[in-house]
């Protein structure tokens, strides 16, 4: 397929597109120039790769003010990292406590989890997405052990209270997971500050990195004792020993990593650094507020969510009376050239929250490179598909069967 | 032979890359090698420095909270 520039890409909640260039060029720079195995062997080009993989270690830390750049451990994407939370720390018998909008990366390993004896408690949030932390923490058990709270909702980018959360976990010396998949670069997060003790991040949304690349940031308070990793394997440290080793990052990363990706996300991070979080937030706080505003707009569209851009990430859905997500997306994708992610987008639990189960929503999703132009357009084609709808009603109300072909 | 170099064992080469690091700020000459036979059976790469800048280095990384396998002239 050829991509041109009539398509507006309006699925950056997916993942992000297009990419910094800084971001291609170093991929291909570590590809080409230094592609030997990071921290296996110690010649110079392996160094050389190991020394990229560690600057991109220190790059996350410094945008999530975590403690320790030893305490990043890569993976393949944020699934990877819940994986390794949920399953790596929490024993049959543990308690805990997840919200009602979460995305299955987070809620179906708490599930399988739950069915080897698990407790899990499904806080509810409202029906714009809010968490209310007062039932969190009247959930609390015993033996409680996690928070296990996304950041921001994937399907109307509700912003969770972090900070309370947070202090919640504190006020009871629980640990608290953070899904930041949705967020991770397009608002500001601090591990410390917020007493965050787990991180999951995926690295090809608003961080801008390529596909296949995230990760856990382990705090100090997490017990590594406890901690079983999900892979053993090859570590390029304590080669004499056939047991895995139990220290940060190794206990983590088993096998080669994914240095070209790993070149990539540091190029992303550097570039959101460049440009200023603020400023990239600013601009889609705005864009956010011009689609929201002109959706509202629209007779027949509802929009879901917050509805206040200041209280979300760029992410919008919306539905236009009863015409069917996929449809929708399907026009919007053919006669306009607009990209978009539409049904249940892999978190069932809050649509049911919304209100938007089974059908699910359209949605739109914003990102750093998108303009106002993109959201003017956005905003035309669902008015023209509303009143093409309109027309389709009154039309099919004054055609009786036999005028059918 | 005297003994002109100190190194700096670690658990993984990220250890290694976090205090070739702190030894770059500090201004300490240092040189990334793989680890000596004789010190240990381990494969990977260990921190050369002079035996002159090892007290130095020693405190530095205790105050930067790094764990180390040890410190051996060579």
């Amino acid at each position: 397929m050829h991509i041109d520039e009539q398509l507006i890409y309006l699925d950056n909640a997916a993942t992000s597109w297009p990419k910094p260039i800084s971001v291609g060029a170093a991929m291909l720079r570590f590809l080409t120039e230094m592609g030997a195995n990071p921290g296996r062997s110690g010649h110079r080009m392996a160094l050389e790769a190991a020394r990229i993989v560690y600057e991109t270690r220190e790059s996350v830390a410094r945008l999530f003010n975590a403690p320790d750049p030893l305490g990043v451990i890569f993976g393949a994407n944020v699934t990877e990292a819940l994986n390794l939370a949920i399953h790596g720390y929490l024993r049959p018998g543990d308690h805990v406590i997840t919200t009602s909008m979460e995305h299955n990366s987070m809620m179906r390993p708490l599930r399988a989890m739950e069915r080897n004896g698990l407790e899990l408690t499904v806080v509810k949030c409202s029906a714009e997405g809010y968490l209310p932390p007062e039932d969190v923490a009247a959930a609390i058990r015993p033996n409680t052990v996690i928070l296990a709270v996304n950041h921001a909702s994937n399907v109307v980018g509700t912003i969770t209270p972090v900070a309370d959360i947070g202090e919640i976990a504190r006020q009871y010396g629980l640990l608290l997971l953070l899904d930041t998949a949705q967020s991770a670069g397009a608002f500001p997060i601090d591990m410390q500050a917020d007493r965050i003790d787990l991180l999951a991040f995926t690295g090809h949304k608003s961080l801008y990195g390529s596909m296949g690349t995230g990760g856990l940031i382990v705090g100090p308070r997490v017990d590594l004792e406890r901690f079983t990793p999900l892979k053993q394997g090859g570590t390029g440290s304590r080669s004499e020993l056939e047991d895995h080793p139990g220290f940060l990052p190794d206990l983590g990363e088993s096998g080669t990593p994914n240095g070209v990706g790993i070149a990539g996300l540091k190029a992303g991070i550097q570039w959101i650094l460049q440009q200023g979080l603020d400023t990239i937030r600013s601009h889609e706080t705005t864009l956010t507020q011009q689609l929201l505003d002109g959706l509202l707009g629209i007779p027949g569209v509802t929009v879901y969510g917050s509805l206040y851009a200041d209280f979300q990430t760029p992410t919008v859905s919306f539905n236009i009376d009863d015409q069917s997500p996929s449809e929708v997306g399907l026009r919007l994708d053919e006669e306009f050239g607009i990209l978009c992610r539409v049904g249940l987008h892999c978190a069932p639990a809050a649509h049911k929250t919304l209100g938007t189960f089974p059908a699910g929503t359209v949605r739109f999703s914003l990102g750093a490179m998108n303009t106002r132009e993109d959201v003017r357009a956005a905003i035309s084609a669902v008015r023209q598909l509303s009143q093409k709808n309109n027309m389709l009603h009154f039309s099919r109300k004054h055609f009786t069967a036999k005028d059918q072909p | 032979m005297s003994k002109i170099y100190s190194v700096i064992l670690v658990y993984s080469t990220s250890y290694a890359l976090k205090i070739e690091k702190i030894l770059q700020e500090a201004g300490i000459g240092h040189y990334l090698i793989p680890v000596p036979r004789h010190l240990s059976s381990d494969c990977g790469v260990c921190v050369r420095i002079s035996q002159s800048d090892r007290k130095r280095s020693e405190a530095l990384l205790q105050s930067a909270q790094v764990e180390t396998e040890g410190f051996y002239d060579i």
